[in-house]
């Protein structure tokens, strides 16, 4: 058998070797660190997965070895496949940055920022991306889009206004389950997530599509308002299950299972999709065998939570563009759930506004 | 100069009888004494560029197909004419259905498809019948069906009709739509020449770029690349449409000056009740617009010819594009503001919502226009619009979205002025219009009666 070749790419200045046929996005990944474009709809398990919410998007200031002339538009890192000797600008180019920016922007101009209500947070691959690429206001002065509720079942709850449209559970439930029974109905901007009829979504899988979603749009109804995600610990667990691995994620106060997820890698993919029976009905310590705590690496809001074993992403930031960015105020820095020396499943509360006028 | 349309008047044409009294579908007949090859080479020699909007030279897409060992070909015609000012294919395939047959058969043989696919706009279902009625005479006259006219050639055409998206007239959204999906364009690559309708190769081409195979057939590649100026060859059907006295279908060889289209008694006819020429968007709604003065004349000064080259002259900052040919004319009457805020709103409502720009960014321009036209709208509103549609174009999955992100861009560039006047005066502005400003001068006085 020939060996897979492999080719030369350059990302913001990083030259590394990845095999033929590896994505602009994957090669980045390889690298780390900032030159990683954001990604909101691509999924690497997720066969069609990406290209639509345009976050990733780079430019191709040289298109090969062999052609090396730039591609004419920006395109998106994560449906296009490296060639050798290809040149990508990410975080050097201003088009890129300017173009992320006004992603970012529309992705968030329809988005009802209920964040304070919503089970996601804290873990909302919105938040990081507005975080980190976003600007601090909105142009925006129309109402926002509003949908009418759907019930679709008593174990995922949709809040379609919350929905970046990444068409992520969509791909799940086609290649997870047997029959899809959701999708995408309408067009343009009053497209939305729902089932035939409103029917509800029963199947053994399709609890996945909470850990797919980006967003707050689906959410697991039996942790609904149970606990901000942020003062649970994650610890990683397994049982003998029938129907998947077991391998999961428990997310925990002292003794009490708050929730089940699937076991996330650090850029907030699942690893392993689990079933429903582990996710919805294992909620108890006795149902599992308990592995440790989960090793969180991603950049997200959560892992500022200094979760045991947080592993912090290479910073490249200087190098590339020359110049060391300042956090005006690290919001993490000022609650207790991010001290190290702070046991999470001892503090008792959620944060109180005294405790940001504490002098830290 | 007729080339498509010459039979168009004669009584009965769309039925096959006449049409092959005619002279109808003799380039069926010199097709087949030829190789596939052969026909793609005279494709390419004519020169014909794809009358679909890009304009692509429609024998090198041919000969871009790939012919994998084994796997089926498909030729699908794009008949999904939604575009706003665009009705030229309508005309075409309502009269003259035999001629888009005969291309399709002529073409599908070219390329060895044996099962080509018209897939028609939605609301056309009378087009349909027509369209159906054609091939079942086509079929019994042996022009179509098993082994036509002992070649060994086999093709069956089918008509599909579109659910009513101007987005599946996207050639990869009308493959998804026609494989019975939704109708979201692909993300390319894989381009359809290689994986098209049910990941096998394919050609989606525009009714008159078929149909235009016919005349390129029977007169042969290099006569017909003859016909017209430099790189546009043969004839265009330019569908007319507002304020002229007579708008319709028109073909032309692409040798007119503007002025000669809008003003000469031939073509348009002038403008009703002597009034003046403001602006027109030449080639289908998703092309820029351009006032009277860079419409007849390029930047340069000189006069502008109703072709693909000498209409983009100037690029975006001063031309426009020949696009599908819907020829939209306003006169002074009209508002600009306006109909910036009816083309916005149409593309917000066809945005297939995929992609982020596109599907949130055509409704966030329209609410913006909408403010404006309607004596709510804010000095800064104008720069935002501009930024907005700057974040839009190029940065989505499919042409839709600069298609939306054009007509603002060049409303904004050409008649700032008049934004700026709603702006400044919302009561005025909701009882007259802006009228003509510098951009129409030096006035042009229309020179036949
Ligand atoms: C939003 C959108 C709508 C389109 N609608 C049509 C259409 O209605 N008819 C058409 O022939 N081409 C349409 N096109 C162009 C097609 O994608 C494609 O370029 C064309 O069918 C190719 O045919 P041609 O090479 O013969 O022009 C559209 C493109 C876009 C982006
Ligand atoms: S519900 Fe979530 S996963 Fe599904 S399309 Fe919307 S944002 Fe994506
Ligand atoms: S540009 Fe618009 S129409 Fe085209 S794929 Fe994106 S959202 Fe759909
Ligand atoms: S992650 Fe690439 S477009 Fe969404």
């Amino acid at each position: 058998m020939s060996e897979q070749p492999k080719f030369k790419v350059t990302i913001d200045n990083i030259t590394i070797e990845v095999p033929a046929g590896t994505t602009i996005l994957n090669a980045a990944r390889m690298v780390g660190g900032e030159v990683t474009p954001p990604a909101m709809c691509y999924y690497s398990k997720l066969e069609g997965s990406g290209g639509k919410c345009r976050t990733c998007l780079v430019e191709v200031s040289k298109g090969s070895e062999k052609d090396p002339r730039p591609m004419p538009k920006l395109v998106a890192s994560c449906r296009t496949t490296v060639m050798d000797g290809m040149e990508v600008k990410n975080i050097t180019s201003e088009k890129v940055l300017d173009a992320r920016k006004g992603v970012v922007e529309m992705l968030l101009i329809n988005h009802p920022l209920d964040c304070p209500v919503c089970d996601q947070a804290g873990e909302c691959h919105l938040q990081d991306l507005s975080y980190e690429h976003g600007t601090s206001g909105t142009r925006y002065e129309f109402d926002r889009r509003t949908f009418e509720k759907e019930d679709i079942g008593d174990y995922i709850s949709l809040h379609m206004t919350r929905c970046i449209l990444c068409y992520r559970c969509v791909f799940t439930a086609e290649q997870l389950t047997q029959r899809r029974e959701h999708g995408i109905l309408e067009r343009g901007d009053h497209a939305e997530i729902s089932t035939l009829l409103g029917k509800s979504l029963d199947n053994e899988f399709i609890g996945n599509v909470i850990d797919v979603c980006p967003v707050g749009a689906l959410t697991d109804k039996t942790f609904r308002f149970k606990n901000r995600v942020w003062f649970t610990k994650p610890v990683d667990a397994h049982c003998s299950c029938t129907k998947c691995s077991g391998k999961v994620r428990l997310w925990m106060r002292g003794d009490e299972v708050f929730r089940v997820t699937a076991r996330k890698d650090k850029w907030g993919e699942v690893e392993e999709f689990i079933c429903n029976d582990c996710r919805f009905h294992r909620k108890s310590v006795s149902d599992w065998t308990i592995e440790g705590p989960s090793k969180i690496d991603r950049h997200s809001v959560i892992s500022q939570g200094h979760y045991v074993g947080t592993k912090k992403q290479p910073v490249y930031i200087d190098k590339v563009i020359g110049k060391d960015p300042k956090l005006l105020m690290d919001i993490h820095k000022v609650s207790d759930v991010n001290r190290q020396e702070i046991e999470l499943s001892k503090i008792d509360g959620p944060a109180h506004s005294d405790d940001f006028k504490k002098d830290r | 100069m007729k080339v498509l349309l010459e039979h168009a008047h004669v009584e009965g044409i769309r039925y096959y009888d006449t049409y092959r009294k005619n002279g109808g579908y003799r380039a069926v007949e010199k097709a087949f004494k030829m190789t596939p090859d052969e026909i793609v080479e005279e494709v390419k020699k004519s020169g014909l560029r794809g009358r679909g909007g890009a304009g692509f030279p429609t024998g090198m897409k041919w000969s871009f197909l790939a012919k994998p060992e084994g796997v089926p070909r498909h030729l699908v015609c794009n008949a999904d004419e939604s575009e706003p000012g665009t009705f030229k294919d309508r005309y075409l395939m309502e009269f003259l259905p035999h001629l888009l047959i005969e291309g399709l058969i002529v073409s599908s043989f070219a390329l060895g498809s044996n099962a080509t696919y018209i897939y028609i706009r939605g609301e056309y279902a009378w087009i349909v019948d027509i369209l159906e009625q054609a091939i079942a005479e086509a079929k019994n006259n042996g022009w179509l069906g098993k082994n036509i006219l002992n070649t060994g050639f086999d093709c069956e055409i089918y008509v599909q009709r579109g659910g009513g998206a101007y987005i599946c007239g996207e050639e990869t959204a009308l493959i998804e739509s026609l494989e019975g999906k939704r109708g979201n364009p692909r993300i390319k690559p894989p381009f359809p020449a290689i994986q098209g309708v049910w990941m096998r190769p394919t050609v989606v081409n525009n009714v008159e770029t078929l149909a235009a195979v016919v005349p390129i057939l029977n007169m042969g590649g290099e006569e017909y690349a003859k016909i017209g100026v430099g790189k546009s060859t043969g004839t265009k059907l330019l569908s007319v449409c507002g304020n002229v006295n007579k708008p319709g279908v028109y073909e032309i060889d692409m040798t007119q000056s503007v002025e000669e289209f809008i003003f000469s008694d031939e073509y348009c006819g002038g403008i009703p009740k002597g009034k003046r020429l403001k602006a027109s968007i030449p080639g289908g709604s998703s092309v820029p617009i351009v006032p009277a003065n860079l419409l007849l004349k390029t930047a340069k000064g000189e006069t502008r010819y109703m072709n693909y080259e000498s209409l983009a002259d100037g690029g975006f900052a001063t031309g426009t594009m020949m696009g599908s040919g819907g020829f939209i004319v306003m006169d002074e009457d009209q508002c600009v503001v306006r109909h910036t805020m009816t083309l916005a709103r149409f593309y917000n409502h066809e945005s297939c919502g995929q992609c982020s720009p596109c599907r949130e960014g055509t409704g966030w321009m329209y609410k913006i226009l909408k403010n404006i036209e309607y004596g709510k709208g804010k000095m800064s509103d104008i720069d935002l619009l501009w930024d907005i549609q700057r974040k839009i174009e190029g940065n989505t999955i499919c042409p839709l979205g600069d298609a939306a992100a054009w007509p603002v861009a060049a409303a904004i560039r050409h008649f700032r002025d008049e934004f700026e006047w709603h702006v400044l005066n919302p009561d005025e502005s909701q009882r007259r219009n802006f009228g003509l400003a510098h951009y129409a001068d030096p006035i042009h006085v229309p020179t036949t009666a």
